[in-house]
This record gives C-alpha cells, sequence and structure tokens, in this order.
C-alpha cells in the first residue's frame, strides 16, 4: 500500500502579536508528533523552508487592517483546502480593533512621527468577514491543546471537540468557587466562550473575556448585574467589554449600550 | 441494609478534643478523607487529615447571587453549612475515561481500564445531600443502566453526617422534608453543640461501620441534657430557613404554566451559564466526548459532567431543540420540579440553595416558581 502523503500545513500571519502561531511552537512534547503527522510546508516563523502550495490545511493568524491584507487573504484562500483561523485578531479583529470605535486618521497623525507614510484601513476586521473561514479557534492567546485537538480532528476527519458554551461550565469543572459570587469581583466568565482552563478566576480574578463571546451571551444581564450589586461604573463597563473581543457583536453592542 | 435506630441506641457524645481520633480512626481504615475547607473565599469539599483543615470558626452568609465567609467567635468545625460545589464530584467524576482504544494494524484493540474505585470518607454531608445522594443512587444505580463506577464508590463510601444547626438565607430543606436533620444514609451523624464552655458532639451510629468507627473513638453515653442541647440545635437550623417553596400540587401547577409569559422574563435575566446546573448536588446530566491523537491510533472517550443550559445540549439532527436561554431555564427548572416526580418517583431538589446562591445574577428557583404560580 502506498504510504498516505502527509498533509501540507501552512502559517499566515496578518495583524497580529505573532503569540497564536508561536503557540504551534509552544506545543513541546507534542511538536514532534506535529511534525510527524503533518508536512510543515510554509511556516516562516519556524522554519525558512517554504514550500510552494497549495495546501492541506492553513492557519491565518491576524485580522484585516490594510487593502494589501485584505487582498492577500484571498490568495491564502485559494491555496488553501481548510482554512482555520487562530486567535482574538483573526476571529475577531483583536485588540487593534480598538480603532474601530474611533477615527483611524486621529490615532495615525497622534501615534507616528511621518503619518503620511501610513496606509491603513479605518477598520481592523476578523477573516470571516473577508472569505470562508472553515473553523474559528478563539483565544488570546490560543490554548495550545486547543490548537493540538483542532489539528488533531483535522488529521483524523471529524469534528474538533471545542465547547462554544460559558467559561463557568469549564470554572465549575475545576472546582473554582465563582468569583463574582464569594468575592464580588466582576467576571465575564458568563458570557465567555470557555477554551483557555478558567485561568483568571483560578487566581481569583475577574475574566477578561478573551476567548470572545460564547455561544448565547446575555450580556444585559450580566452589565445590568454588574451596575447594580457590584457597583460598576458605565466607564467600567465599557472597558471590559473592549478588550481584545472589542468588536466581536455581542461584547461590541454590550459596550455600545453603556457609552455616553 | 437496614438497621434500626434500636440496635444502635444509645446515642454518643464524643468530645471536642476527641474530634481528631475520628479522623484517625478512619485514616487506620485506609479511607481517603474529605470535608469541608476554606479556599478562595469560599468553603470547597477536598481532602482532610487534620482537624485544624476544617472551616474552624467560619460561617458562610448566602442571598441571591452572594455567599460570603465570615469570622464568628464560637469555634465551631461546622458553621458553614454548605460549600460551592457539591459531594458528587466524589463519586461521579466531572471527567472520566470511560474508553481507549489502540490501533493494531487493521485492527482496533479495545483496552483495559482500571476500575478500581478509591476508599472514600466524606465529613460533614448535610441532610440536603445525603437526600441527593440518594436522588442519584435512583438514577445511577437502580435504573436500567447503572453506572459501575458510581456503584463501587458508592459502595465504598462512608459518611459522616452534620446535622444543621443554623440555615443560610437560600435554605430551604424544610420544604423538601430533606432535612435540617440526617434520618438514613449516613454511617455516622454529628450534631456540634456549643455551650459555654463545652464544645461537643452528639453522635449517630447509622450502619455496623459506623458503629465500629465511634468503638474506636472515646466517647460517652449521651446525657439527657446533651441530647436535648443537640435537638435545640437543630430546631434553630429548623426556624432559621431563608426560603420556601410549596410543594404541594407543585408539578401539576407548573406543567399547567409551560407557556406562562412569566418564563420569558426570567429567560431574559438568565445567563445560560450553567452555574446552577453545575453546583446543584442532583444534576447528573454528562456528555461523551470522543478524541483521538495526532497519529489516530489512539482515540479515548471521555465522560464530562455537561449542562442543559448549552446549545449543543439539545442538538439532534438539523439544530438545538432548545435554542432560546428561556427554555433551557424553563427545561431546567421543570425538570427539577415537575418532570423529575414523574421519571424517579422525588422532586429533583433538595432545597440545599446553592443554585440560588452561585447563580452569578441571583435568580432563585423558589422566586420563580412562586411568581409563576401568582400570575396564574
Amino acid at each position: 500500500m502506498a504510504k498516505k502523503r502527509k498533509p501540507k500545513l501552512a502559517v499566515w500571519k496578518f495583524a497580529s502579536c505573532d503569540g497564536c502561531q508561536l503557540s504551534l511552537l509552544d506545543c513541546e512534547d507534542e511538536l514532534l508528533a506535529v511534525a510527524g503527522a503533518v508536512d510543515i510546508a510554509n511556516f516562516p516563523e519556524a522554519s525558512r523552508r517554504i514550500v510552494k502550495g497549495p495546501y492541506d490545511l492553513s492557519l491565518v493568524e491576524g485580522s484585516i487592517t490594510t487593502s494589501h491584507d485584505a487582498e492577500r487573504i484571498h490568495k491564502v484562500r485559494r491555496m488553501s483546502k481548510f482554512l482555520v483561523t487562530i486567535g482574538s485578531c483573526a476571529t475577531g479583529g483583536g485588540i487593534q480593533a480598538l480603532r474601530n470605535f474611533k477615527d483611524v486618521n486621529t490615532f495615525v497623525s497622534q501615534v507616528y512621527a511621518n503619518p503620511e507614510y501610513i496606509e491603513t484601513l479605518n477598520k481592523s476586521t476578523p477573516i470571516a468577514d473577508h472569505v470562508f473561514v472553515d473553523f474559528e479557534l478563539r483565544g488570546c492567546p490560543i490554548n495550545k491543546y486547543q490548537l493540538i485537538e483542532v489539528l488533531s480532528a483535522f488529521l483524523n476527519d471529524r469534528k474538533p471537540n471545542i465547547p462554544t458554551h460559558s467559561l463557568c461550565i469549564e470554572c465549575k469543572r475545576r472546582g473554582i468557587p465563582c468569583v463574582m459570587v464569594s468575592s464580588g469581583i466582576p467576571c465575564l466568565g458568563p458570557v465567555t466562550q470557555a477554551g483557555c482552563g478558567a485561568i483568571c478566576p483560578s487566581y481569583n480574578r475577574g475574566c477578561y473575556g478573551c476567548f470572545g463571546p460564547q455561544e448565547t451571551p446575555n450580556t444585559g444581564s450580566l452589565s445590568e448585574w454588574w451596575q447594580q450589586k457590584l457597583d460598576v461604573n458605565d466607564v467600567d463597563i465599557v472597558r471590559a467589554y473592549r478588550t481584545f473581543n472589542a468588536y466581536a457583536e455581542p461584547f461590541r453592542k454590550a459596550s455600545e449600550a453603556y457609552e455616553k | 441494609m437496614s438497621l434500626t435506630e434500636k440496635q444502635y441506641a444509645p446515642k454518643a457524645v464524643v468530645a471536642r478534643k476527641d474530634f481528631q481520633s475520628l479522623l484517625d480512626a478512619l485514616l487506620s481504615q485506609k479511607y481517603e478523607i474529605s470535608g469541608p475547607v476554606v479556599r478562595d473565599n469560599a468553603v470547597v469539599y477536598d481532602r482532610i487529615s487534620q482537624t485544624e483543615d476544617l472551616p474552624i470558626g467560619w460561617i458562610d452568609r448566602q442571598n441571591h447571587g452572594t455567599y460570603h465567609l465570615s469570622r464568628n467567635k464560637k469555634k465551631s468545625l461546622f458553621g458553614c453549612i454548605n460549600g460551592s460545589h457539591t459531594w458528587k464530584k466524589f463519586l461521579y467524576p466531572m471527567e472520566k475515561l470511560v474508553l481507549e482504544a489502540r490501533r493494531d494494524g487493521k485492527k482496533i484493540e479495545l483496552q483495559e481500564l482500571p476500575n478500581e474505585e478509591p476508599r472514600q470518607a466524606l465529613i460533614g454531608v448535610r441532610s440536603c445531600d445525603l437526600h441527593a445522594l440518594q436522588i442519584l443512587d435512583k438514577v445511577l444505580i437502580e435504573g436500567p443502566y447503572a453506572d459501575l463506577s458510581y456503584s463501587r464508590r458508592r459502595k465504598n463510601l462512608f459518611i459522616v453526617a452534620v446535622n444543621c444547626s443554623r440555615a443560610s438565607g437560600n435554605c430551604f430543606c424544610v420544604s423538601m422534608d430533606t432535612g435540617p436533620k440526617a434520618t438514613s444514609g449516613f454511617d455516622l451523624a454529628l450534631t456540634e453543640v456549643i455551650d459555654d464552655d463545652n464544645h461537643y458532639f452528639v453522635c449517630e451510629t447509622g450502619s455496623e461501620s459506623g458503629l465500629a468507627i465511634l468503638k474506636q473513638i472515646p466517647h460517652h453515653e449521651a446525657s439527657v441534657e446533651e441530647l436535648a442541647a443537640a435537638d435545640k440545635a437543630i430546631q434553630n437550623a429548623v426556624s432559621r430557613m431563608g426560603r420556601s417553596l410549596k410543594t404541594d400540587q407543585l408539578p401539576e401547577m407548573l406543567q399547567r404554566n409551560f407557556d406562562n409569559p412569566e418564563w420569558e422574563k426570567v429567560g431574559q435575566r438568565c445567563l445560560s451559564c450553567g452555574n446552577c446546573t453545575m453546583v446543584c448536588p442532583t444534576c447528573f446530566c454528562t456528555t461523551m466526548e470522543d478524541r483521538t491523537d495526532l497519529s489516530g491510533q489512539v482515540m479515548q472517550r471521555w465522560r464530562k459532567i455537561d449542562s442543559c443550559h448549552t446549545v449543543e445540549f439539545s442538538y439532534i439532527h438539523g439544530g438545538s431543540i432548545r435554542s432560546s436561554g428561556m427554555s433551557r431555564y424553563r427545561q431546567w427548572m421543570m425538570h427539577k420540579l415537575a418532570y423529575w416526580p414523574e421519571q424517579f418517583g422525588t422532586f429533583g431538589c433538595v432545597g440545599c440553595g446553592r443554585c440560588i446562591s452561585w447563580c452569578p445574577v441571583g435568580i432563585d428557583i423558589t422566586e420563580e416558581a412562586r411568581t409563576i404560580e401568582n400570575s396564574e
């Protein structure tokens, strides 16, 4: 029997910090297994060897912030059989989507010494706004075990076990007492998707919402409770929703509801 | 095994200073002991070996969406009523490997999984939680598909119950007829009494193994005064129930009100976060997760505690049956109070109040039942 060709993997970067693609290198114990299972064909962060496309699986990190990238993502899509976006930038626009709430030209003129060299779009947008995405893996950064799960599911032709429910379920499975109930700490866990392993509540901190909105986020009810019972003011409610997933629709609407 | 109270009368008294000998006796019988401990501003149930591991001098204040620990002057061992999760995790783990298979050429071989279960002793189980364990027994042992791991763990279990001498703001065991005094399902049951300079436990025996352990601990026969003090402590809890639920005709009332518009209102408050199900001592729903390794040589099936508040829970071909938060909350509450009696012959609620305390937005199952009835 002829040996099955190893699937070709490519990793692409758009506007991002590189943290998510580095999660792949951070797999340590599993890295050799990953290298054994796929042909790492295009991953500049890891190797100078670039094998030409098409690719069986593309991991896409980052958001679209320039017209150049808005074109490039279509090329990536055309070269990819499966396209999986990884991380909050790629799935929700990232922290750089904070620009979406203001006029980007004001930032450019204040931040850069020579603004005339800067060519950027008004908004930072997720990859799925531009091309069809086969699967979105959330997180800022992504969880490496979830990344391996997605790769493993892809290699074995099955659905990835990536839950879309609230962080609370993951938090309670770990036996962590709810920080909102026991300590009065505002926590985004109830409206945030599981996946990180409830890192912040395990250190008695509220969830920051790095994994974006859960499948049916009831931000209205949560914000109201924060305001009425935990004395959180409007400004802080807006700030809480405006971090790494500020432009993900449920969080965007939640923050806009409290913006004066 | 049913044992009449007569066999174990009279009740004994164990002095506070001898409490450690109870733990020592259990340790000498190779039990893994778990009990209430304070962690992250709440009581959790975890492994203990020393009396000092218990929440000495702490009490819990519970209300809608709040759980606060505070110090009190009494150095009680069991001043905190219940914790942020339940005892079910010791019998029915949050995640459990149930199947493993390996590929060997073209063959697929099932792996033998270890089936030895730990010998556990639980210290400080309240009457509501004892009833919850009996409900889980009905579902997981007495039903048509008995869970072997649960059965084995349950059989190995030694329970030291504690009768409540105070009630939290969210307790309603009196309404559910599940407490505050433990009446069955324990090996030993303690009532903690602190009078002036006396600090002791009135101890009732509920099984042969309970009696065997008691014999290893310094104790004396309870006097009339000591028994009266214990009864008075329990009466204090009875009179301080924070909540109540009218159970008479409750399933019928809820069934009649399936389309009551009040459900929409609670649906708007419900976060669909699943906390109520995770902290409920009778919620037993699980999901199965099949995993493979990267090479496709090993597969594992994991059973994970699930929640009916997720969209995937009711997913069948083509979509989720309960797509709105309202329908999921209604399903959860109706199951506890309306469907469970039909299914298992008891309510699925024991009045522990955890779902009220640990709901991040303080939704109260007793209040919701009342609202629905009043709006009829």
